[in-house]
């Protein structure tokens, strides 16, 4: 259960220190964006050391650097040996990309005897291409946990001014979650931006949650918490979760045909978001009916 | 193996430590300052001293300005400062 995604600069000790102490559930180590051009070698050298010594108590997703750049093979050898939950391309516009990276993975993992198909990815879409390409890279290998939407080059590559509200990138977030969904993937919404305004984030996350995102990734420790609580299910919801799977059982117990729980009609949409919201519940250690 | 170009790697943020590797005098010698010298001088030293190793370095001079880095990245700091070398070396 993935609902928060912490980025980690790849070349900043103290923060690779600390990186799993946030509440996040997956840290993402980042060698790309947060590591300049002269410092790769350094940042690729360090999160290696760091992921050995560190044994750390997330899920563990590698950012690399993307495929064109002198970078980005380079970062797969070095990252491949330290099995990663997760490789996350950067820049994926279309199914090539995948094909290629899970082609190198599966290379890198014979080399290194690991099992193969092991790692799986999280492409990071952030191109108007990428966009319109979303569920053929869902699609592209069996490797594809999730798609995650990277919404300020994305915004860049509009020529749309970024906002907090997050008009620009509306359809952006739809076309990304109908194509995870339609390939029975995850999706993972962009991080907030702004590290002072917990309001805004919260916003954000319960706008993207409501959508139907999986998750959501932060840039700051600060917004972890509230990512976590807007993607985990509050009690209400569970309770009621509850009491639908109980008419349910009621109804087949009593040979009805269709089944109501307070005046409204319980088809299967709501029973399979109740099964949903019950079992998230149960991973997440948040508490069940009496009942149950 | 002889270093033979200088080369550095790290910062002097807090956690983290700058290595500059150089030539040396026909060993090797290893200087450091830390904030935590008396406590940890001699694993610093040791740590720093495991890499050389690894690469066969006996010929070389190593700065080090150590700001409260744990033995991982004075580790990598210090490859990263010996590969940078070696490169230079080759162009």
């Amino acid at each position: 259960m993935i609902r928060s995604l912490l980025f980690i600069p790849g070349n900043n000790p103290g923060m690779l220190l600390n990186a799993d102490v946030h509440g996040a559930d997956a840290i993402i180590l980042d060698l790309e964006d947060a590591v300049s051009p002269d410092q790769k070698d350094a940042a690729r050298i360090l999160v290696r050391n760091a992921v050995r010594a560190l044994s750390y108590n997330t899920q563990l997703v590698i950012r690399v650097n993307p495929l064109g750049t002198d970078y980005y093979l380079d970062d797969l050898k070095a990252v491949v040996p330290l099995k990663p939950d997760f490789i996350m391309p950067t820049k994926v516009d279309g199914e090539e990309y995948i094909k290629d990276l899970a082609e190198r993975l599966t290379a890198f993992e014979k080399e290194n005897g690991l099992e193969e198909g092991k790692i799986k990815i999280i492409p990071l879409i952030e191109t108007a291409e990428g966009i319109e390409n979303a569920f053929r890279i869902a699609k592209a290998s069996k490797r594809v946990f999730g798609l995650f939407l990277g919404a300020e080059d994305y915004s860049a590559d509009l020529r749309a001014h970024r906002t907090k509200e997050g008009d620009e990138i509306l359809y952006a977030r739809g076309r990304i979650l109908n194509a995870a969904r339609a390939a029975a993937i995850e999706a993972f919404d962009t991080p907030f931006t702004d590290v002072n305004d917990e309001e805004g984030l919260e916003k954000d996350a319960f706008l993207a949650r409501e959508m139907g995102f999986t998750g959501k990734a932060a840039i700051s420790p600060r917004h972890v918490s509230g990512i976590n609580k807007a993607f985990s299910p509050t009690k209400a919801e569970i309770d009621y979760a509850y009491e639908v799977l109980m008419a349910i059982e009621e109804g087949i117990r009593l040979g009805k045909g269709a089944v109501s729980l307070r005046g409204k009609m319980i088809d299967k949409p709501i029973v399979d978001r109740a099964k949903r919201v019950v079992e998230t519940a149960k991973i997440l250690g948040l508490g069940g009916y009496e009942n149950e | 193996m002889k270093i033979s170009k200088s080369a550095a790697a790290g910062s002097m943020e807090s956690n983290d430590a700058m290595i500059l590797i150089e030539p040396g005098e026909g060993d090797v010698e290893i200087a450091i300052e830390s904030v935590v010298m008396r406590q940890f001088g001699k694993q610093i030293e040791s740590a720093v001293k495991s890499v050389l190793d690894e690469y066969e370095i006996d010929d070389a001079r190593v700065w080090v300005r150590d700001k409260g880095a744990v033995e991982c990245t004075l580790r990598a700091r210090t490859e990263t400062a010996i590969l940078r070398a070696l490169k230079e070396e080759a162009k």
